[in-house]
């Protein structure tokens, strides 16, 4: 009976091409809108750790209070020297560490080829196990060299490529500034985004590190943020770089592995004793004042998601809404055209409930037409994506089969709600009156 | 034209009636935001720099290999620089406008103030600052070359005079009379004002230094520092050329140094572009959405008129046949159309105020003018008569005899 009806409903189709040309058009543009901001949406709001977002907590701690006219009640969203290697020292979560970025120039082994910057992370050994970075050869170094301060190095795989032709480079050195440092392992391609281990640099979408060394080893150099520092007090950063360690300047940021509910508990209290400790010695003049989020209320809380996409994904559906209500409106003018046909076929012995599935399954034909043309549309929209938003962001939308199934749903799924009040017009009309004024 | 007739036959259509004036309504709401976002970003994306544009070029560059001194250093390159040809002049500094990333402090007007009277981004500049940059001063002096002195990247400045920019000026003394005052940049010495410019925008176009974008202070240090950006003026017509000469002289002078190879040899064109690549976007965005809309709202309109027009055959047929003239079926269904984007239209202002409302409050953007929605709904109105004239064009050409064949 279904496969009747939809030959029934292609012929009633052919009959109004320009109607129906204009309803698959309505459905496939609106589709289209909303699917490709989707796409960025998606892009730019998703889970990039997905397994261990719950896991990954950064602890922040109000070393500013309300000196020198400050009014926020939010502490800085990185961390000063001193805390940073307080909490590294106290060693409370299962896993932590403490990161900034650095872009050292890179000296080649070949005198005669130009230096080249690279930019990646001074940081410890947890940070490969904690974000899950893959390797390709080696591994990361062991954390003996956090303690010793070992010139020991992690470069990804691109660098590799460009270093050493792609081999095997573990135990090879290279010269940063002047120092060798010994290869410890290679990572392979490994870029999450949002970049949620270091939004407060560079927005969060950003391209990938070359280069990792250890954190200790970087302090010993003095090497300088790569990245932001923002200062509260009158002192600034100071004269020299032991001033610097000193300050209250805010640069670095810190992660913690918190695998249970009780272990974020027992680090929460932690902090809040921390705080109340630096305090009670004079450092802080406030009460404690700290936060403990996890990766994806970092990530709300420092707004990655660029608003612009939001009220683009939001305009979009509202266009989805606008050419609904199209389809409705021309789907009643179609459907109320045939009333004499329905009249017939009521007075033939059809019942209301079969003229529903009828006129259902014709509005089902217009939604998976205009499903398919959303489809090329959002990929064409996609395409377009490129050359509106910023590179780093629309690298990121791509059509995969997830989007191509929601496309074609939210095109059927979209048709059949507007043909509901459609249809159920059609299933009222009184057979009687209509038999009567033929 | 009667009115009344067209209301009571619309009663027999309420739903399609009351579709179409949903349309109406929801694609104004949609197209007044839509276009109110499109004209902010647009304000946004023209504002001026206060430099001569056209004619610069930036050049970033860190010494690789050298450890401490790096003054010598600079002021080599800059001599290379300046003797490049088709460089009319060059000089050195942390941050220039448009590039995102700068230093920004707060100033006061008294020593140790307990919160800053204004934010400003911080510019080290030079006697060769003003006049490669192309900025004009309103009032007061340039620097010379003996008052620039050199400061070690991790010092605190303590400039003994600074210029700042007019919107500065005017934030720090409203009267006016700025000029050889004092001003705060250092918590304990007061540095004195010398020179005040027309304009100069700070190195940040996102809503960080939104309330502050137009106040800048140039002090006069040469950073010192293994990374810093040149800044050069080049004679018109030269930029390309410049573009490919200038790293080269750079190199062939000393060739322990990085360019970085995307972004390290920029034109402020390609500068401006990038600094304000997302918010053209998102015009572009809007703008295509706007069209769309408007489009498969007219379309919609043209579809279910041209229904009501083949299911009133008869009816017209009868109107024509009892002496109504082409004309009158014209106005009639161009009256229906006003009547229903009439309605449409006052149900869409009402929404596109809410909607700019809700989005106030949860995307911080700012209030609708009204003229948005008062033009998009004349807008709206003539769309709407402009689609339902093919179809009344085709029911004033209905036959009088229609009437007397039955359907």
């Amino acid at each position: 009976m279904f496969a009747y009806y939809l030959q029934l409903g292609l012929r009633s189709l052919r009959r109004n091409p320009a109607l129906t040309a204009l309803m698959v058009i309505a459905i496939g543009f609106g589709v289209a809108a909303s699917m490709t901001t989707y796409a960025v949406f998606r892009a730019v709001s998703g889970d990039p750790i997905p397994d261990k977002s719950a896991q990954l907590f950064k602890p922040q701690i109000d070393n500013w209070g309300h000196q020198h006219g400050r009014t926020s009640d939010e502490p800085p969203n990185a961390m000063d020297y001193t805390d940073a290697m307080a909490l590294m020292r106290a060693h409370k979560a299962e896993k932590q560490t403490v990161s900034f970025p650095i872009g050292p120039s890179l000296i080649p082994a070949d005198s005669s080829a130009m230096p080249i910057n690279v930019v990646g992370f001074a940081t410890y050994a947890d940070f490969f196990s904690m974000f899950e970075v893959p390797f390709k050869y080696g591994g990361a170094w062991p954390a003996s060299d956090d303690a010793q301060h070992a010139s020991t190095v992690v470069i990804n795989a691109k660098l590799n490529q460009r270093l050493f032709g792609g081999s095997n480079s573990v135990g090879k050195s290279i010269n940063l500034e002047g120092h060798d440092y010994r290869i410890a392992g290679v990572t392979d391609n490994w870029n999450p985004q949002p970049r949620f281990y270091d939004v407060v640099n560079g927005g969060g979408f950003s391209t990938p590190p070359q280069i990792y060394i250890p954190f200790s080893r970087a302090i010993d150099l003095q090497m300088q943020t790569f990245g932001n520092n923002s200062c509260n007090g009158p002192g600034g950063r100071g004269d020299s770089f032991a001033d610097y360690l000193r300050s209250d300047c805010v640069w670095l940021s810190y992660w913690a592995q918190l695998p249970t509910a009780a272990a974020v508990a027992s680090y929460r209290s932690y902090l809040q004793a921390y705080a109340a400790d630096q305090q009670r010695a004079g450092r802080f003049h406030w009460a404690p004042n700290i936060r403990l989020r996890n990766v994806m209320q970092w990530l709300d809380y420092q707004k990655v998601v660029p608003p612009e996409t939001q009220v683009s994904l939001l305009l979009s559906l509202g266009f989805l809404v606008v050419c609904l209500v199209n389809t409705i409106g021309l789907l009643l003018a179609k459907f109320m055209r045939r009333a004499p046909e329905i009249g017939i076929r009521r007075a033939l012995g059809a019942s209301r409930r079969e003229i529903y599935a009828q006129f259902l399954a014709e509005a089902a034909m217009v939604g998976v037409a205009g499903g398919l043309l959303g489809l090329l549309l959002t990929a064409l929209g996609v395409l377009g994506v490129g050359l509106v938003f910023e590179s780093q962001i629309a690298r990121l939308a791509r059509v995969d089969p997830a989007l191509i199934g929601l496309t074609l749903l939210v095109a059927i799924v979209a048709t059949v709600i507007a043909a509901l009040y459609p249809t159920w017009r059609a299933s009222r009309v009184q057979p009687a009156w209509q038999l009567k004024s033929n | 034209m009667q009115i009344s007739p067209i209301l009571s036959a619309l009663r027999h259509h309420k739903a399609g009636t009351a579709l179409i004036a949903m349309q109406i309504a929801l694609t104004l709401a949609i197209v007044c935001n839509t276009l109110f976002i499109i004209q902010q970003r647009v304000a946004h994306l023209s504002r001026p720099s206060g430099i001569d544009e056209a004619h610069l070029l930036r050049i970033q560059n860190q010494w690789v290999g050298q450890h401490g001194d790096y003054a010598p250093l600079l002021a080599a390159d800059l001599a290379t620089l300046r003797h490049v040809p088709g460089v009319v002049d060059a000089y050195a500094t942390n941050s220039v406008p448009l590039s995102g990333g700068g230093w920004s402090t707060g100033l006061g007007l008294k020593p140790s103030q307990n919160g800053p009277t204004a934010m400003t981004a911080i510019y080290f500049a030079d006697d060769h600052t003003l006049p490669t940059l192309g900025v004009k001063l309103v009032a007061g002096r340039n620097f010379r070359a003996d008052e620039i002195s050199d400061m070690p990247a991790l010092s605190k400045p303590t400039p003994p005079f600074v210029i700042i920019t007019r919107a500065l000026a005017s934030k720090l003394y409203p009267h006016g009379d700025a000029l050889g005052k004092s001003v705060y940049v250092a918590p304990d010495k007061p540095s004195t004002i010398i020179g005040v410019v027309r304009r100069l925008q700070a190195p940040w176009t996102g809503n960080f230094a939104a309330s502050f974008s137009d106040n800048s202070t140039l002090v006069p240090f040469r950073l010192i520092t293994n990374g810093t950006n040149f800044v050069l003026r080049v004679r018109t017509g030269q930029m390309g050329n410049v573009m490919r000469t200038a790293p080269k002289a750079l190199y062939a002078a000393n060739r322990m140094r990085v360019i970085p190879d995307d972004d390290g040899v920029m034109p402020f064109s390609a500068i401006r572009a990038k600094a304000y690549a997302s918010d053209r976007g998102m015009a572009i965005l809007m703008a295509v959405i706007c069209v769309m809309l408007l489009a498969i709202t007219a379309a919609g309109i043209v579809g279910l008129t041209s229904f009501w027009v083949g299911q009133r055959r008869k009816q017209i047929g009868v109107r024509r046949a009892l002496g109504a003239t082409r004309g009158d079926i014209l106005s009639y269904f161009l009256t229906e159309n006003l009547l229903i984007g009439m309605g449409g239209v006052l149900l869409g202002i009402a929404l596109a105020i809410g909607l700019n409302l809700w989005m106030v409050t949860r995307f911080e953007m700012q209030h609708l003018s009204l003229w948005y929605v008062l033009a998009g709904a004349v807008a709206l109105l003539l769309l709407g008569q402009g689609a339902v004239f093919a179809p009344a064009l085709r029911a004033s050409r209905v036959p009088p005899v229609e009437a007397t064949r039955s359907v």
